[in-house]
């Protein structure tokens, strides 16, 4: 079976792939450009085409199987024309599905299911490092926000940092955010670096 | 109470009049709590809305179409009960073709433009490398009205030029790159092309037909029966919208709201020359004037004419090979709902007209519409060619156009 990865994210794409090559009897083509891509997919020959939901190459690909199926070879968009729920369940994941020459939906299923795993764990990997980059951004403003305090009062980092957190509790609010408030205010005021 | 809709769009400026309702309030005050969901292809837009991620979505009015007849996709049954807007497309070309064609930088006669791409084609696809021309989905008003424009000036598409799908993102880089020759497209994407340096703009759709029918506010029709309340506070809120979005004292704070990276990402300054008609052709020029190229609001311009969904159904026809079928026309038809935008505005001072379908293309000077409510002025319908489209006849049109 031979299946072509769009994807304009290569990690995305590899995670995809590494999880379909454990699957028996496939060939799988990996395209990460959105350039000359009908040319690839008409060299390929697919017999099912997974694709990111978010990518702007959807409508040039429908347009393209709509238009070869006018030419009458037989192409079946989605999995089944019938079976909503699948197509409903990938779209929950994130991925778009084109299968291409009628193939048996039993054989598809599980490449499905495969692929929509694939995409939920690369979901959740982008989350939590969505996170830790938040989490550092933070940290730099407390740490200049101490600074800003510390030089201005004229007292210690645990002091400062004391401060922080008192008006944090007291206002019910974020350190985090206390920290942005008084590194804002210090550049408005005209007195930042 | 308040009810909530989630709404799918593409980062375009006709999104704008659900946009602008919920950020001025209008939605708020009709009890409605929206959200949106921002797609880059219709495709993607279209399955939220089929498969429940979204409630209402904008949507090219002819894919709504193309969806309850089950072209490219199991059938399913879709409602427009208001139109997001007119027109407010255009023609980008190239430099070179800009050239070719003796574009002087301003929006030409589009016969007479017609007339000399005509020639320039022929000798393109005499040298072996036939013209390529870019529109943004198969089932759009920018694929009709191009194809209307072509054909009329006795260019046959997928024959003397070829006509392709390109995503609006891309549609700048497509022509820079040489891939296509010319695209038409929304703004602010052709804008962007001029700033790029990519092509020059050189002709608005309005001039092929100056009330052409754009986006829809597009739902599943058994979710419309579901929410009928939402949507029609939802109607009202956006009319209210489409009110302010005229008023020239808000175009700089509707531009700057349009243009924020949660909707269209693009510069203030490239949204606001669509929302104020005043776009620059080309990379330098002054902006000029088209007092029409994106229609809102005025002379009703929102409420679904069925006569709209069936010209729409008609090039459908015409450019998917199809056979006329009078199934098929009243499926298209249903498709645009006059009784759910009436029954929404019954109790506000919006106008409303007494008919639900009129003779598109056939108001050359202003015109006295007979209205339910309110009096409406239509002042400029036409096709460039001077051929109206009488929904009457409308299997008779089909063959002429053959």
């Amino acid at each position: 079976m031979r299946i072509a990865i769009i994807d304009e994210s290569a990690p995305r794409a590899s995670i995809i792939e590494e999880g379909l090559t454990s699957l028996e009897d496939c060939e799988i083509f990996t395209l990460t450009s959105r350039n000359g891509l009908l040319a690839k997919i008409a060299e390929i020959a697919p017999d099912i085409v997974f694709m990111d939901l978010g990518n702007p190459s959807r409508d040039v690909l429908e347009e393209y199987f709509a238009v070869s199926r006018a030419l009458d070879h037989p192409i079946a968009m989605f999995v089944d024309e019938s079976d909503d729920d699948s197509i409903a369940a990938s779209i929950d994941a994130g991925v778009s599905t084109y299968v291409v020459d009628g193939l048996a939906a039993k054989r598809i299923q599980p490449l499905l299911k495969m692929t929509m795993r694939r995409f939920q764990a690369f979901a959740r990997l982008e989350a939590e490092l969505a996170e830790a980059k938040d989490k550092l951004v933070e940290r730099e403003t407390v740490d200049r926000a101490k600074r800003i305090l510390m030089d201005r009062k004229g007292v210690s980092e645990p002091a400062a940092y004391r401060e922080l957190r008192q008006k944090a509790m007291s206002s019910n609010r974020r350190i985090a955010d206390i920290a942005e408030a008084i590194v804002t205010a210090h550049e408005m005021m005209g007195d930042g670096q | 109470m308040t009810m909530q809709l989630k709404i799918g769009f593409l980062p375009l400026v006709d999104a704008c009049l659900p946009i602008l309702a919920h950020e001025h309030g209008f939605a708020e005050e009709e009890g409605l709590d929206l959200t949106f969901v921002r797609d880059v292809s219709w495709a993607t837009v279209l399955d939220r809305l089929l498969y429940g991620h979204s409630d209402a979505a904008h949507m090219l009015a002819p894919l709504a179409i193309a969806t309850t007849l089950g072209r490219g996709r199991p059938a399913q049954k879709l409602a427009a009960p208001f139109v997001l807007g007119l027109n407010g497309n255009a023609v980008t070309v190239s430099n070179d073709l800009a050239k070719a064609i003796g574009a002087d930088g301003t929006l030409g006669d589009p016969a007479e433009i017609g007339e000399r791409l005509k020639d320039v084609a022929a000798k393109a696809s005499a040298s072996g490398r036939k013209l390529r021309f870019g529109v943004v989905h198969r089932y759009s008003s920018h694929n009709y009205m191009l194809r209307y424009w072509l054909s009329a000036c006795g260019i046959r598409p997928d024959e003397d030029l070829e006509i392709v799908t390109i995503a609006p993102p891309f549609s700048a880089d497509a022509i820079a790159a040489g891939e296509v020759d010319g695209s038409c497209v929304g703004e602010p994407w052709n804008s962007i092309a001029v700033e790029q340096g990519a092509g020059q703009i050189v002709l608005a759709t309005a001039q092929i037909w100056r009330r052409g029918v754009e986006k829809v506010l597009a739902l599943r029709e058994d979710r419309l029966e579901e929410n009928k309340t939402a949507i029609a506070a939802l109607i009202r809120a956006m009319c209210k919208a489409g009110a302010h979005f005229v008023d020239p004292e808000q175009w700089d704070c509707n531009a700057e709201i349009l243009s924020r990276p949660e909707y269209c990402d693009a510069p203030i300054e490239l949204v606001r020359r669509a929302i104020s008609d005043r776009l620059v052709l080309r990379a330098g020029d002054p902006p000029q004037e088209y007092r029409d190229f994106m229609f809102q609001y005025r002379e009703i311009a929102n409420f679904p004419w069925v006569s709209q969904a069936e010209w729409l159904y008609s090039q459908l026809v015409r450019w998917d090979g199809l056979e006329y079928s009078a199934q098929d026309a009243e499926a298209a038809a249903r498709v645009f709902r006059p009784d759910i935008y009436r029954a929404a505005l019954q109790a506000t001072d919006e106008p409303l007209p007494s008919a639900s379908s009129k003779v598109e293309g056939s108001v050359s000077s202003p015109l006295t519409a007979s209205a339910q409510r309110g009096s409406i002025t239509m002042e400029n319908n036409t096709f460039f060619d001077h051929e109206p489209f009488d929904p009457d006849h409308l299997q008779d049109y089909i063959a002429t156009q053959k």
